[in-house]
């Protein structure tokens, strides 16, 4: 079990400021988004959290204590731009990684063993990584990554260069890895990529936060009152809605209206009794504001 | 140490020793180097090609001298030869040249020493020329002591010959100087640092390449810090060249044995047949043989393994810095160049620091950090004072200590930079970066 706590954290280089004054929680056990564009300062702050380099101010605590050379152990990293030796052995190339985060070599070998098992990868093992396709040299790498049991998990977009298939096995396991309990942070600048498996999500733009929480309740937040309506009935107008309640859009297709609408107040139930006596309400669902919307909404709005 | 160095000097190493390019380097060195010694002895041994100067010799100066184990000439009578004549054929006979030596009025000696004249087809070689210049000179000179009434045999029986033999008193008891020795031992141990550090230096920095091109820095410094990944790798590499230098003294000592038994007993064979002009060289060999043993090997080969050790240190952590700021092999040369100047000037003044150990340049780089290591070891068989040797390898030793801290510096930077090809100062801001 880890928490992360970044606090205060400033990075300068000679031409331009990586970080500015970033603080952020990440409580134990949760999938952690760091999100926001290329060039933000995301991975600054992660090659600060896996002490590649140092904060100009501020710091970064790990479970409450100041980072130190024994948190590397507890981290596994998969960083944006990602390699191999090429001319290593898939099998001894994961051992010696493990190795270098502290695992014996018995205990290496037994847990790679395992994992080439468990992905079912065991004929790769005296493969050199050259003679490995892209797709089984990235599973590779994740064994890597995972194999000395982390508290602690940094993936740095992880989903690109990653094929599909790949993606999803990653996705369960990083959801096997936190049910496990271990706490796991994303980098990437495709929001909506992880959308769906985010507890927490931090927004940065130009070196500077703009925006933390938790995921749900952010985006309950940023959503406007707009509700998505599918309606069947045979009539050739839109429905028509009373006072306090706008049709934004509507189309029909083979009998069934779509409808996008905005309320002034939050009285959805008001909006449904109209609805349901023009009609047969199909589908009647709150509009909830994607992460992308909701960070361009945030930035426009500075 | 550090497990991790550890770890990282084991991968190096093993990977490197089980590539075939060092099993065929470690067999296919020495058997070059070999080549290199022996091939030129063995083109000597061969029987050399004669060449024939005919000669048109009026005066019957040269006494029908044969000419000597490769010259040989080929006398025409006088009395049936014009110069006309005997250019005719020398024309058709295709030798190598025609030597005519004129009467003249009275067989004037001096006459005759500024008119001989040599034809010749092609260029001449100067030793070739040499030899019948001194012969004439010979000849004519006894003709001249003939006309001044000295008896040519008196004067050859006054004929001394001196040899000077060079003690050296300062190595403890009167030995005879081995001085050809000592300068082919400080040839050999610079040079040998000289390749190393280059051969060697180059690989660190190509590993280094490769391991930014295929982005396993990434992964790498994660778990690493980046000082200890260019330690592991300065260190693994060391000890790859040491096994390979080990590999080399052996059969270098095998060679050595091999060779002996072959020149020698060579040596041994033409002394009874060849002429008596070959004593001299086969002295040489057994001198050089007997000499050996006197040469204080443990002090050499620990001086050797020092400044080789420490001036690999040195160079090698400049080639780690190189190849962590760059992305590519082929934009390391604006930065090959001035590393590579001090290692080309220490080689030309290894030759001058042999030829005069003790000269003030010899001194001053042998003491210069960049260049003590391949300049110390020109000196270091002859006897350099106490002081030079110690100062020369406290001067190495800070220099790789500071060289060493500031390579770390800006690696710990450029693993992690990619796409820019950057300039000297960008380099020397890295090293104020908080890592």
């Amino acid at each position: 079990m880890a928490s992360v706590s970044v606090q205060n954290v400033s990075k300068f280089y000679s031409s331009h400021t990586a970080l500015k004054g970033v603080s952020m929680e990440v409580p134990e056990g949760s999938i952690f988004g760091l999100l926001g564009p290329n060039g933000a300062g995301k991975t600054s702050l992660i090659r600060i959290i896996n002490q590649i380099t140092a904060p100009d101010q501020g710091m970064v605590k790990i479970n409450g204590e100041l980072l130190k050379p024994h948190h590397i152990h507890q981290i596994g990293y998969l960083p944006e731009e990602r390699g191999l030796y090429p001319k290593m052995k898939a099998g001894e190339q994961v051992i010696y990684l493990a190795r270098l985060k502290g695992l014996s070599k018995q205990d290496a070998r037994d847990k790679a063993r395992k994992w080439f098992q468990r992905f079912g990868m065991e004929s790769w093992w005296n493969k050199n990584i050259e003679e490995l396709s892209k797709g089984m040299a990235q599973k590779v790498q994740f064994v890597s990554t995972v194999i000395h049991e982390p508290s602690l998990l940094i993936f740095d977009e992880p989903f690109t260069g990653f094929d599909p298939i790949n993606t999803n096995l990653i996705k369960s396991e990083i959801k096997l890895l936190r049910d496990a309990g271990a706490t796991v942070i994303f980098s990437t600048h495709r929001m909506e990529s992880v959308e769906e498996i985010c507890d927490r999500i931090a927004l940065i733009n130009r070196s500077e936060k703009i925006l933390e929480g938790p995921l749900k309740s952010i985006q309950q937040e940023y959503k406007s009152n707009k509700y998505i309506v599918e309606l069947a009935n045979e009539e050739a107008q839109p429905p028509t809605l009373s006072d306090g309640s706008v049709l934004l859009s509507s189309t029909k297709e083979e009998g069934i209206w779509k409808l996008e609408i905005q309320l002034e107040e939050h009285l959805p139930n008001k909006l449904l009794t109209q609805l349901m006596s023009q009609g047969n309400v199909l589908l009647f669902k709150e509009l909830i504001p994607s992460l992308d919307k909701i960070f361009i909404q945030k930035v426009s709005s500075l | 140490m550090n497990s991790k160095i550890a770890l990282i000097i084991q991968r190096e190493f093993m990977t490197r020793i089980r590539k075939r390019s060092f099993l065929i380097m470690t067999i296919l060195g020495p058997v070059l180097s070999a080549g290199l010694f022996i091939l030129p002895a063995y083109f000597a041994t061969l029987p050399p090609e004669d060449r024939v100067i005919v000669v048109l010799d009026e005066p019957v100066l040269l006494d029908f001298n044969r000419g000597r184990e490769n010259l040989k000439f080929n006398y025409l009578d006088p009395r049936q030869y014009t110069l006309e004549q005997a250019r005719q054929f020398f024309r058709e006979s295709g030798h190598y040249g025609l030597l005519y030596i004129p009467a003249g009025q009275g067989m004037d000696p001096d006459f005759i020493g500024r008119n001989i004249v040599l034809y010749t087809e092609g260029d001449v070689n100067v030793s070739t020329e040499d030899y019948i210049e001194d012969q004439l000179e010979q000849y004519i000179q006894k003709e001249k002591l003939k006309t001044q009434g000295v008896d040519p045999d008196v004067l050859a029986r006054t004929k001394t010959s001196v040899s000077i033999k060079t003690i050296n008193i300062k190595e403890g008891t009167e030995k005879e100087s081995l001085t050809p020795v000592k300068m082919g031992i400080g040839y050999i141990a610079g040079f040998l640092i000289y390749l190393f550090v280059f051969i060697y230096g180059a690989q660190i920095m190509r590993g280094v390449i490769e391991e930014k091109t295929s982005r396993i820095v990434e992964v790498m410094v994660s778990s690493v810090k980046p000082f200890e990944m260019m330690m592991g790798k300065i260190i693994g590499l060391a000890s790859v060249a040491l096994l390979q230098f080990l590999i080399w003294l052996i059969f270098g000592i095998g060679l050595y044995f091999v060779a002996a038994v072959f020149i020698l007993g060579d040596a041994m064979d033409t002394t009874n047949i060849s002429a008596p002009g070959y004593q001299p060289d086969n002295d040489m060999i057994f001198k050089i043989m007997d000499t050996i043993g006197q040469i204080n090997f443990p002090y050499i080969i620990g001086c050797f393994l020092f400044f080789f050790l420490f001036g690999y240190l040195l160079y090698a952590a400049i080639f780690a810095a190189i190849g962590s700021s760059v992305d590519k092999e082929s934009d390391t040369q604006q930065f090959m160049f001035p590393v590579s100047l001090p290692l080309i000037a220490s080689i030309i003044v290894l030759i001058r620091a042999l030829d005069n150990p003790d000269g003030p340049i010899a001194f001053w780089f042998s003491i210069i950090p960049f260049t003590s290591p391949i300049v110390m070891m020109a000196r270091v068989p002859f006897s350099v004072p106490w002081w030079q040797l110690g100062l020369s390898m406290l001067l190495l030793v800070s220099t790789f200590i500071a060289m060493t801290w500031l390579a770390g510096r800006i690696y710990g930077t450029g693993i992690l930079m990619y796409g820019k090809k950057p300039a000297l100062k960008e380099i020397f801001k890295w090293i104020t970066y908080r890592n």
